[in-house]
């Protein structure tokens, strides 16, 4: 690696005195002066008209400020009452129609969160209920019961600018890729294999609920305090719907506790800037953890995969993948689109043909989810990999390898890859779980901090060592696989140095948890040349810091990363201009480290940030500004054959290695040991890159092994933390080891790239892929829980 | 029905007037502005709330205020006090244990308690004691790490 002051070390985390001690600020925290308190009222039914709401008892309530419906809200004057960053279907309450249960029908704000709810005991709706449609595959049956007889656009964004609505059918978008010849290949084929794999919808359970808060200020701006993983969007999408300039609005995001995708777009919003606005009063809306189920979910899906063999190459596939999008489409298009066009893996395949849908169906809406439906994709893909490498006699990691996309390779887009570290993460992977009866070798790894080596230790018990006994067996898998980044998007920084030699970052990256704020700190003080502890990384604030699209996706480190290098190298240039004045040299030979400048060999002869201040301005009252900006673009997709020269920005590979256990009598499976590679071009900070290689991977085991929303006509039967189980402390495996790979992307800041959905990718399909390898038996479905595993045990008659 | 209790707060006695219907949590975010204890599940499932009542661990949300006359309760608030960080957070700290942050507080308070009772506790022991925090960041192995180096300094080791 080249030698850089900061880039690539372990630096501590900026928030970690504040989070240790309880006092970082939440949206939670904050409570100016007559604040109302938000309950909501919601529908009860899947699907219904609403005949009739009587809310007079609600509003002589004592303590109640206002009470909203839909109909009053699209009643106000100039007010937009639909949102959606892909369609505008969604109302901010339900207007006439509720189309799933849990839908918010009436909203009250009161002097405390019991007085509104006691007067939404109040409230009387009437509901005429409607023929429901829970099933992906029902709802697309001519005969299914039709969610949104009529879409509105949004325009929210370019990359959706082409999205449009289906007509008189639940199939909101549809994406299309056609390759080669897929027919022809499959009737010259040798072997044929075909599956169907389903992953259920699930919730991103961030440890904070959905928090918002509202006031109108004393010029009459409305701003907003959010837990928001996209304050630019919040603004743009408020001031559409409100009908006010965007510089009536400001939006500000303190830390979140976690957001996995659970906090972008408009969710509580709008309602508490009407409610605001309304009152004239602050108003803050806590959203329960039973609400939480009800406000966004992660996309079930059906996936059918079907492949031509010749030989030992795969020659064909054809996807077809249903994405349940519930009842409003949220950013599901995106989803449909972006994860759709990796269905088939990244593999040479020469001919294949992808179709994907995105559909409505009366559940809560579906959005984006740590990995933005490529988990889902690949749970597919590469299940059916281990399947095709098996039914041929071949070893997995091997027929992987074989068929894995290099540099230079066109995806299956047509798109070249470059950067993507698919083969290296693969065969770390399979060298730390011990494959193929390799000893394991987690120790071997050049890991980047003293974190990494101690994960082994910290796992404790050596159970991987031990021979599986009685009715245990065990056995491993592997998975790969790689997410394209979103593209086109924009990230914007302004980096502002002081005359001390201090400097102040303005991003509208959101820190929740991923380490942007001190890695953010980090670019900075590397291309300024000052220590990281001077550069103090401004929260989002839409009245200070630029637009940004979104802290999703594992797009901040290269959009928001390359954003501030270039403002601060604008800033560098300013500061190197008034050095050269001053010493009558070239710019072009200073260099800037540890806060001086000087000529390039020769370090005597320079001077510190302040010098160079009072040389520029004589005065040290002032600043030097520098902007950058990330807008990486794209060739738009052939809306027939879905080929572009450039589909994508950068591509992120990941594979995860397991060793699992397998009771075969109660169909229990345990990870032994789990190793989760992938490629962060250039690790800024590596603890960070393993901290996320690691929560992600534990995160999705518990998507893997336990996880799934249960619908019973249309009623959630599992909305709490005592029926929805994620990953506890127990559940992290043995031996749970993170692997950063790093190929270094050529326009990556530093050769970085995004890594923080990288350890989600693979896991499925690697303990399903390992249980077969224990059992003998194929589970096409996840969760694999025990009664699961147990029943396809029995069928298959072990 | 509102009603006076008598409730020790990180070492502070308070008299508070409390509602039968409210919890632990809301006396003690909404009155008292402890904002360590943070609201999650609301049904004790989940460990973000774990306060100390009288040394042992609970889930404010899940313990009816009133009940709690005379009881001693500790916070995150109450355990760097004098401005330095309690062994067990600057373990936190040193182990990268805390990435949103959110679960951290309960996670400081459940490990206290353990601390308080095994000096050296086995691997699963610090599990079985944790199981009932939930971390979505996935930060266990920095949290298990975190508990072993609080262990050693608490002990004097």
């Amino acid at each position: 690696m080249a030698d850089y002051s900061i880039v690539g070390k372990p630096v501590d985390r900026r928030d970690a005195v504040q989070k240790v001690t309880g006092r970082a600020l939440h949206v939670g925290n904050m409570e100016p002066p007559g604040l109302l308190h938000v309950a909501v009222l919601r529908s009860p039914h899947p699907h219904a008209r609403i005949v009739s709401i009587d809310k007079s008892r609600a509003e002589t309530c004592p303590g109640v400020a206002a009470v909203l419906t839909g109909a009053d809200i699209a009643a106000m004057p100039g007010i937009t009452p639909y949102h959606g960053p892909a369609f505008a279907d969604q109302p901010v309450l339900a207007i006439d129609r509720v189309r799933h249960e849990g839908e918010q029908v009436v909203a009250v704000a009161a002097e405390s969160r019991r007085a509104a709810e006691e007067a939404l005991e109040l409230v009387e709706v009437e509901y005429d209920p409607l023929p429901v449609v829970l099933d992906v595959i029902d709802a697309i049956r001519p005969d299914a019961p039709i969610i949104h007889e009529e879409i509105r656009p949004s325009g929210a964004f370019a990359d959706l600018a082409h999205v449009k609505a289906g007509d008189q059918s639940n199939i909101c978008y549809h994406y299309k890729l056609r390759k080669g010849d897929v027919d022809a290949a499959f009737a010259e084929a040798d072997r044929i294999f075909e599956d169907v794999f389903t992953a259920p919808p699930a919730q991103h359970v961030p440890m904070e609920p959905h928090v918002s808060l509202a006031y109108v200020d004393e010029s009459g701006r409305i701003n907003i305090h959010t837990a928001s993983q996209s304050p630019s969007f919040v603004r743009g999408e408020l001031a559409r719907m409100l009908g006010v300039p965007m510089n009536r609005i400001r939006v500000r995001v303190p830390y979140l506790g976690g957001g996995y995708g659970a906090k972008l777009y408009n969710k509580l919003e709008p309602i508490v800037a009407l409610l605001a606005m309304t009152t004239g009063r602050p108003v803050k809306y806590s959203l329960s953890r039973e609400e939480e189920f009800q406000t966004v979910t992660k996309h079930g899906v059906v996936v059918k995969l079907k492949t031509a063999v010749k030989g030992s190459a795969m020659t064909a596939r054809k996807c077809e993948v249903y994405w349940d999008t519930g009842a409003f489409a949220e950013i599901g298009p995106r989803i449909v689109h972006k994860s759709g066009y990796t269905s088939s893996g990244p593999y040479k395949i020469p001919n294949v043909s992808i179709d994907s849908y995105c559909v409505y169906t009366n559940k809560p809406p579906a959005g984006p989810f740590r990995g933005f439906g490529v988990p889902q994709v690949i749970w597919a893909y590469d299940s059916q990999m281990d399947i095709v490498a098996r039914g041929l006699g071949v070893d997995p990691v091997e027929f992987r390898l074989e068929h894995a996309l290099e540099e230079g390779d066109l995806f299956v887009t047509g798109t070249p890859v470059h950067a993507c570290g698919l083969k290296e993460a693969v065969r770390r992977a399979a060298d730390a779980v011990g494959w193929g009866g390799r000893a394991a070798v987690p120790g071997d790894e050049p890991s980047l901090s003293e974190a990494a080596r101690q994960t082994t230790e910290a796992a404790g018990t050596e159970r991987p060592g031990e021979p599986a006994s009685g009715t245990k067996r065990r056995g491993k898998g592997i998975a790969c696989g790689v997410k394209a980044v979103l593209t086109p998007s924009i990230s914007g920084a302004i980096v502002i140095l002081n005359a001390d030699g201090s400097a102040n970052v303005l991003s509208s990256t959101v820190e929740m948890g991923q380490g942007s704020e001190s890695l953010l700190a980090q670019i900075a003080a590397e291309e300024l040349g000052i220590s990281h502890d001077k550069v103090h990384v401004v929260q989002p604030d839409t009245d200070v810091t630029p637009y940004d699209t979104i802290s999703a996706g594992s797009r901040s480190t290269y959009h928001m990363g390359n954003a501030v290098r270039t403002a601060a190298a604008n800033v560098k240039a300013e500061l190197f201009e008034a050095v050269a004045g001053k010493l009558e040299i070239d710019a072009a030979d200073l260099e800037a480290r540890d806060g001086r400048v000087f000529v390039r060999g020769a370090e005597e002869r320079g001077m510190s940030v302040t010098e160079a201040f009072l040389a520029r301005f004589g005065s040290l009252g002032t600043t030097m500004v520098g902007e950058g900006l990330c807008q990486p673009v794209v060739t738009p997709m052939d809306p027939e054959t879905g080929m572009s020269e450039k589909c994508t920005e950068y591509w992120f590979a990941s594979a995860s290695a397991v060793e699992v256990e397998v009771d075969t009598e109660t169909g229990r499976l345990e990870v032994l040991q789990f190793h989760a590679a992938g490629d962060a071009g250039t690790a800024i900070n590596p603890k960070y890159c393993e901290q996320q290689l690691v929560g992600a991977a534990t995160m999705h085991l518990g998507l893997t092994l336990f996880e799934q929303m249960v619908f019973q006509d249309g009623q959630l039967l599992n909305g709490s933390l005592l029926d929805y189980q994620i990953a506890s402390i127990k559940d992290v495996p043995a031996a749970c080891h993170p692997i950063v790979v790093q190929v270094p992307h050529k326009d990556g800041p530093f050769g970085a790239k995004g890594i923080g959905e990288t350890g989600a990718l693979t896991v499925a399909a690697a303990v399903a892929n390992a249980l077969e390898d224990a059992v003998g038996v194929r589970v096409r479905d996840i969760p694999l829980t025990a009664e699961r595993i147990h029943q396809a045990l029995k069928e298959a008659g072990k | 029905m509102e009603r006076n209790i008598s409730l020790t707060v990180n070492g502070e006695q308070r008299e508070l007037a409390v509602n039968d219907a409210d919890t632990l949590l809301e006396v003690l975010r909404d009155g008292l502005k402890l904002w360590s204890v943070r609201e999650s599940c609301g049904v004790g499932a989940c460990g973000s709330c774990t306060v100390l009542l009288d040394g042992r661990p609970v889930s404010a949300c899940f313990l009816l205020a009133a009940r709690l006359d005379g009881r001693s309760v500790e916070t995150v608030e109450g355990l760097d006090g004098d401005g330095t960080l309690h062994p067990i957070q600057q373990a936190f700290l040193e182990n990268d244990a805390a990435q949103c942050g959110y679960c951290t507080p309960g996670f400081i308070m459940a490990a206290k308690a353990l601390l308080e009772e095994h000096g050296d506790p086995t691997d699963d022991q610090i599990r079985d004691h944790l199981s009932g925090n939930l971390c979505r960041c996935g930060g266990y192995p920095n949290i298990m790490r975190a508990v072993r180096a609080a262990a050693g300094r608490m002990s004097g080791g």
